[in-house]
């Protein structure tokens, strides 16, 4: 392989980390706070929508800058998608599994109906919204690859996030709440209801912002397979990374190689790509053992309670 | 026990029963083997009836009338009452550990070993389950009963073993053992020697003074863990004097939380401190984080109104000098909190809630389940505490402990409170009613 064409692979390994790094935050912040958010994909899904049309809708006007007011756009609309099971959990005490997952299937169609009616390209063939123009389009950061500066937010985002879960009384609240909520709440004084919702809040932020960097910065149009199943792929990356936000950079990444890896294999030698998905899922099976393991010799907890017993015949 | 009832597996030596080697490597084989087990905490299905809890993890059919009237049967041969079609919700907790009971009993054990068995129950209830164990003794059966209250041990046991510090150090025939040889045995020579400036200060006589730190002026509260609400209720507590509350079933459980501001009461008013600690009955799931450090457990004081960035080399120097001042046993104050032991926990909560030298203190049963060196300690801590001003109000199921620790003792009875003199009889009697007998729970 030409150097050229190694450039071009790695900056493309990079490209698809980046929404795994997103969603992969997201979910990693839900999960700590107890909230098992599985919407990431549903949630990006209409971060992207909402951006393409505030791009589409304004991008004339405001020129260079619908960008970031394009990226903001995103967030806002994948924090209010989140609002939906964020409420839902509090006021009915709805599982969160349950209200994203179903909310990905409605954020799928909602994006199905739209580039085939109000958000379609003016010649109505294509069920996509017109191709966005050069000005709002994230710029590239690596001459001769696709690598945008989406990445660089990505990574900034990871190492905010570590900060703030370590280092902030924000980020400890939220941790003490997915804990032990109880604790959290009598011991900490904890508003644990407000924190949980934030959090689902931030969640869905970040992957919306995954969403809109997307259009943004690799399809720079809206469509209906425009995500890979990125937020699925999400909750493999942060459990991999132990719900570790810096460490959720190393896994997108890994993931990131791995996928686009593997479509460079198809194309250049003929390898399914799905030998990717494989991999994928023995390396979660294989997390899983090693935890499961470790936890079998970990010291006895206090409380007898707590103590798992066979069950008894 | 948990290594007789095959939870835990042995490092080394051999187990026998009846002379004969076992192998008790799971709860199974100790089933098998004859060996019931009755937790502290019940393991139980709260959703499902007493058989089918007796029927759980059988095999084969389940046939509701079969194994009904199978429990009818040991009843009337044990005298443990119980429904066998209630659910296990519904029972009271001196229930619900008579189906544990039963349910050992349905699986042939022959051997049963209680643990803490007392700890839940008012003082009349637990005279009734030691004829109920004396009853299942004379049957055939053997009993271990582990207890920390060596009155239980001197009253109701043949023979008594003390462990302490993972060795047996003492097994006797009851009869050849007064208290005061199981004390000195449980606590070791070193026991009045080991702080002699806090027994000091435990002991030096306090001076109440002024107004009362915590006022409650017709305060009722809603029943949220408790068992009824309550209504108009007056109290006070001044700076320096410790009251104890006597109450059954956690009836003082929403009281306190209201008291210690974690809940708003819904009428009356209610004066208490912004300063002020709270010690929760249930250390592991109300007051630490068992997978967070003994420093985070400590950080967890305020956080609700934190702001910004943890300083956490500070927090950690704080917490370094918390644990050496309230003789924490641990490593470091890296420590999970899980790992360390019921006592150790519990002097984490108290000296985090003492931390910041708080106006008032309320304790919900300070030393439920700790054995008496622990207890002592926590006493001699909230005395410590008492001594330097802090009103301290605290809830007690151990009669003992109330007259042992506070200067005035308030009974909750049918919704309302009142001060009763503090004579252990008296605030058993006025915690059961007039007649003890009528209110025992069958």
């Amino acid at each position: 392989m030409s150097e050229l064409a190694v450039l071009a692979l790695v900056g493309d390994m990079l490209v698809r980390a980046t929404p795994l790094i997103l969603t992969g935050l997201a979910v990693a912040f839900a999960f700590q706070a107890g909230i098992l958010n599985i919407g990431a994909e549903g949630q990006l899904l209409i971060g992207a929508t909402c951006s393409a049309a505030i791009t589409l809708q304004f991008g004339e006007t405001l020129g260079g800058s619908i960008i970031i007011v394009s990226l903001i756009g995103g967030s806002l609309a994948g924090a209010g998608w989140a609002a939906i099971a964020a409420e839902l959990r509090a006021r009915f005490h709805v599982l969160e599994v349950i209200s994203t997952i179903m909310l990905n299937f409605i954020a799928l169609y909602i994006v199905s109906f739209l580039v085939r009616g109000p958000l379609q390209e003016p010649t109505h063939i294509y069920p996509q919204t017109e191709t966005m123009p050069l000005y709002a389009r994230l710029p590239t950061i690596l001459p001769g690859t696709r690598l945008h500066a989406g990445f660089v937010l990505a990574v900034l985002a990871g190492v905010t996030g570590w900060w703030i879960l370590q280092h902030s009384a924000a980020g400890f609240r939220l941790r003490a709440a997915g804990k032990n909520s109880s604790a959290a709440r009598i011991a900490g004084q904890i508003d644990v209801g407000r924190t949980t919702r934030n959090v689902f809040l931030m969640s869905g932020a970040l992957a919306g912002l995954a969403g809109a960097v997307e259009i943004h910065g690799v399809t720079f149009a809206l469509y209906e397979n425009l995500s890979p199943g990125y937020g699925y792929t999400a909750i493999a990356v942060a459990l991999l990374a132990s719900l570790n936000p810096l460490l959720v950079i190393v896994t997108g990444l890994f993931f990131g190689v791995l996928e686009a890896g593997a479509n460079a294999l198809q194309r250049d030698a003929g390898i399914p790509s799905t030998i990717a998905s494989v991999i994928e899922a023995l390396i979660i099976l294989a997390v899983l053992a090693v935890e499961s393991i470790r936890n079998l010799h970990a010291p006895q907890p206090g409380s007898p309670s707590d103590t798992p017993i066979a069950d008894l015949t | 026990m948990r290594i007789a009832f095959g939870m835990i597996n042995h490092d080394k030596g051999e187990i026998r029963i009846n002379g004969l080697p076992a192998d008790l490597r799971s709860p199974r084989a100790a089933i098998k083997a004859g060996i019931g087990m009755v937790h502290q905490h019940f393991m139980l299905v709260p959703t499902m009836t007493v058989a089918e809890n007796v029927e759980l993890g059988g095999t084969g059919k389940y046939d509701e009338r079969q194994s009904a009237d199978r429990i009818r049967q040991l009843s009337d041969e044990t005298g443990l009452t119980l429904d066998p079609l209630a659910r296990v919700s519904s029972l009271s907790l001196a229930g619900q550990q008579r189906l544990e009971i039963i349910k050992a009993l349905a699986r042939h054990a022959r051997i049963l070993i209680l643990d803490e068995p007392a700890a839940v129950l008012a003082p009349a209830e637990s005279q009734e389950l030691f004829t109920l164990i004396r009853r299942l003794v004379e049957s055939g059966r053997s009993v271990v009963l582990i207890t920390h209250k060596l009155q239980d041990a001197e009253q109701y046991a043949d023979d008594v073993s003390v462990l302490r510090h993972g060795k047996l150090v003492l097994s006797q025939p009851v009869s050849e053992v007064t208290m005061e040889s199981l004390a000195q045995s449980m606590l070791g020579s070193a026991r009045m020697s080991a702080r002699p400036l806090l027994q000091k200060a435990a002991t030096q006589p306090r001076r109440t003074s002024g107004d009362p730190v915590i006022r409650l002026e017709n305060v009722s509260v809603e029943r949220i863990s408790s068992p009824r609400d309550l209504h108009n209720i007056d109290l006070d507590v001044r700076a320096g004097e410790i009251v104890g509350i006597a109450a059954l079933d956690g009836a003082a459980a929403d009281l306190l939380r209201v008291i210690a501001g974690r809940c708003k009461p819904i009428a009356g008013k209610s004066t208490t401190p912004e300063k002020v600690g709270f010690v929760p009955e249930d250390r592991q799931h109300d007051a630490l984080i068992g997978e967070f450090s003994i420093f985070e457990n400590i950080a967890l004081k305020d956080i609700g109104r934190r702001k910004g960035r943890m300083p956490w080399s500070d927090i950690r120097r704080d917490a370094d000098a918390l644990i050496k001042s309230f003789d924490i046993r641990a490593p470091t104050t890296r420590t999970t909190a899980r790992t360390l032991s019921g006592g150790n926990q519990q002097k984490l909560v108290l000296a985090r809630e003492l931390s910041d030298n708080p106006v008032a203190l309320i304790a919900e049963n300070p030393t439920w389940g700790l054995d008496i060196q622990a207890m002592a300690d926590i006493h001699a801590r909230l005395r410590v505490a008492a001594l330097n001003g802090c009103a301290v109000l605290f809830y007690s199921s151990d009669i003992e402990e109330l007259v042992d620790l506070a200067d005035r003792v308030l009974v909750i009875r049918n919704g309302g409170i009142n001060e009763v003199e503090r004579v252990a009889e008296t605030i058993g009697n006025a915690l059961l009613g007039s007649s003890p007998s009528s209110q025992i729970d069958s």
